[in-house]
């Protein structure tokens, strides 16, 4: 009995740890943005929070457009939210409740481009991109983004539950168009599978990085990540001044994650899980 | 305001109406690349001569793939890296899975949230992050080892540190997904099973071997499917931490950022897409070996 529970109790030890070493590189990555650059490679350690962040800041905006780039990476994200939601509402809710032609073979058709791997259509979608003259442009990151398979397996699977067929039908007897059904009915049933969708949208936005290192050129455009990728430079890095930016860029996440943290997991597992 | 009846949409065309803005963009942003894409792997083209000056060279590009020593260097990388950092992840997510399960109760969410919070977190934050957690001098990593006199590690400079640096910043970045798969499974499997095995005096340790661990293979089957299918696309963890240039030696060079310096470096835009199918196939072979080896009963069935 004893040797049982020493057992469970080095386990929860282990976990604890296990817990400790995956935060600790956020923990760091706070600490480091309040340090200037020879701090943070300096003996002793630094530790703990120090009063260097506003150094850095400055660095950091002579060095990159940087609240330009913050503010582009939240107007990318949002316009692809917004975009995604609506889209997808739309396309799951005929593929939940509606019977058409070669519905099967086109959700089957939607879900498999959802295995295929993401260096596929690297290549084909930059050309595309250079044809339509999209290089350099927003619209290229948040257009694509709109069509995604995983909003649409979200929404089909969630308007399958949640929408009554019946509430349908007597909305239509009252004379309701089938886009005001949609807009008025469906859409605010929707509403739990729109805040998941949402959520993952906007934070796959905000991260995404292929996309824009495709096509965005100028650093005036850029989102946040590439940004501060470009600020990389193996002979002079201003570490302080990046680990600032790389807290600013996880900072929403953080807090999103810490609000919805149950909704997202759920959310982003959904596809495996079902 | 209400439209008059003969402008509303109905019932009839309102599925094609509320599929179509979905369906233009799949088809101009999600099928119609890989088609093109397709087309591409058997033309030679470079992009400063425009759209015109493709020329169709049968499977040359394939042909090209295949002897080229730089692509095979890739794909081994890329495998060596999707093994180190796969392989540990399930190894680690399932007894974890089981332990946070059966033992965690009011801290259950938060012990979830930690291992799950890398994530959802920006790869190019974490690659720089941990650029300077692997750093030579007084990197944070190299200044723990120091305490038990481990000399300093050149991490990120040499091959073969590189690899397990970036297999471990993988791993780190999965694991809480698969903890939460399996999670997911563990709570389909009946209670009754555990108690009665308990009243048959199994211990804990032969309730794990016989009743956790046959329940979670399906499970086990798609996780590794999952990993199988991610790993052989590790692109954006070794690509920003070595500059997009595959490290020292390319011993990170992964087949994903090598179809990207093919591309954007040397502006060979039909090799690129031949190795990007001869890519695809191997992924669907191991998803296709990786199912037979979960589920023998299939085989005999077809």
């Amino acid at each position: 009995m004893n040797r049982d529970r020493l057992t469970v109790w080095s386990a929860y030890l282990l976990v604890g740890v296990g817990a400790v070493l995956m935060l600790a590189p956020f923990y760091f990555m706070f600490v480091f943005a309040t340090h200037t650059r020879t701090e943070i490679f300096s003996q002793p350690l630094p530790l703990f929070f120090s009063d260097a962040f506003m150094d850095n800041l400055k660095i950091l905006m002579t060095r990159l457009p940087f609240w330009k780039n913050v503010g582009w990476s939240l107007y990318v994200a949002l316009a692809s939210t917004a975009l995604t939601l609506f889209f997808c509402s739309m396309g799951g809710y005929a593929f939940a409740m509606f019977e058409f032609r070669y519905k099967k073979a086109l959700f089957t058709l939607v879900m498999a481009t959802m295995l295929l791997p993401s260096f596929m259509s690297m290549i084909p979608s930059f050309m595309i991109m250079d044809a339509l003259g999209w290089i350099d442009q927003h619209r290229a990151l948040y257009i694509p983004g709109a069509a995604s398979a995983f909003g649409i397996f979200l929404m089909r699977q969630f308007a399958s539950t949640a929408v009554p067929r019946d509430l349908v039908e007597a909305a239509r007897m009252d004379g309701c168009g089938e886009f005001a059904v949609y807009w008025r009915i469906v859409l605010p049933l929707l509403k739990p599978a729109l805040g998941t969708l949402g959520l993952i949208t906007f934070i796959g936005s905000w991260n995404n990085f292929i996309g824009p290192l495709i096509v965005m050129r100028s650093v005036d455009h850029f989102t946040l990540p590439l940004a501060l990728r470009s600020m990389q430079n193996p002979e002079n890095t201003e570490w302080g001044a990046l680990m600032a930016g790389s807290a600013i860029a996880t900072l929403p996440l953080l807090v999103l994650f810490v609000i919805f943290s149950r909704q997202l997991i759920a959310g982003l597992t959904a596809g495996a899980v079902k | 305001m209400r439209l008059p009846p003969s402008l509303r949409l109905s019932p009839r065309w309102a599925p094609y109406v509320f599929i179509s803005p979905f369906l233009i963009l799949f088809g101009v942003f999600g099928v119609f690349p890989l088609l093109f894409s397709l087309y591409l792997a058997f033309q030679t083209w470079e992009p400063t001569s425009g759209l015109g000056a493709m020329q169709f060279v049968g499977l040359d590009n394939f042909a090209f793939a295949l002897g080229d020593e730089w692509f095979w260097k890739s794909l081994s990388n890329t495998l060596w890296l999707a093994v180190a950092s796969g392989v540990p992840q399930h190894l680690v997510a399932i007894p974890l899975a089981v332990f946070i399960h059966t033992s965690f109760k009011r801290l259950r969410d938060g012990v979830i949230g930690a291992y799950f919070l890398p994530y959802i977190t920006s790869t190019v934050a974490i690659a720089i992050m941990f650029s300077s957690l692997f750093s030579r001098d007084y990197g944070l990593i190299n200044s723990a080892l120091g305490l038990f006199g481990v000399a300093p590690i050149d991490w990120l400079n040499r091959p073969e540190t590189l690899k397990p640096a970036i297999a471990l910043i993988v791993f780190w970045r999965y694991l809480g997904f698969n903890v939460v798969l399996y999670l997911a499974a563990l709570q389909t499997i009946p209670k009754d099973l555990y108690e009665a095995a308990t009243m048959d005096g199994a211990g804990r340790l032969q309730q794990f071997f016989h009743i956790t661990l046959p329940s979670l293979k399906p499970m086990i089957f798609f996780g590794v499917m999952l990993s199988v299918i991610g790993g052989l696309q590790i692109f954006e963890e070794p690509f920003i931490l070595t500059n997009g240039k595959g490290g020292s030696d390319q011993a990170v060079m992964t087949s994903a950022v090598y179809l990207y310096r093919m591309a954007f470096d040397f502006n060979d835009f039909g090799g690129s897409s031949a190795m990007s199918w001869i890519l695809f196939a191997v992924v669907a072979l191991l998803t296709w070996m990786t199912n037979r080896a979960f589920n023998p009963k299939r085989k005999a069935a077809a």
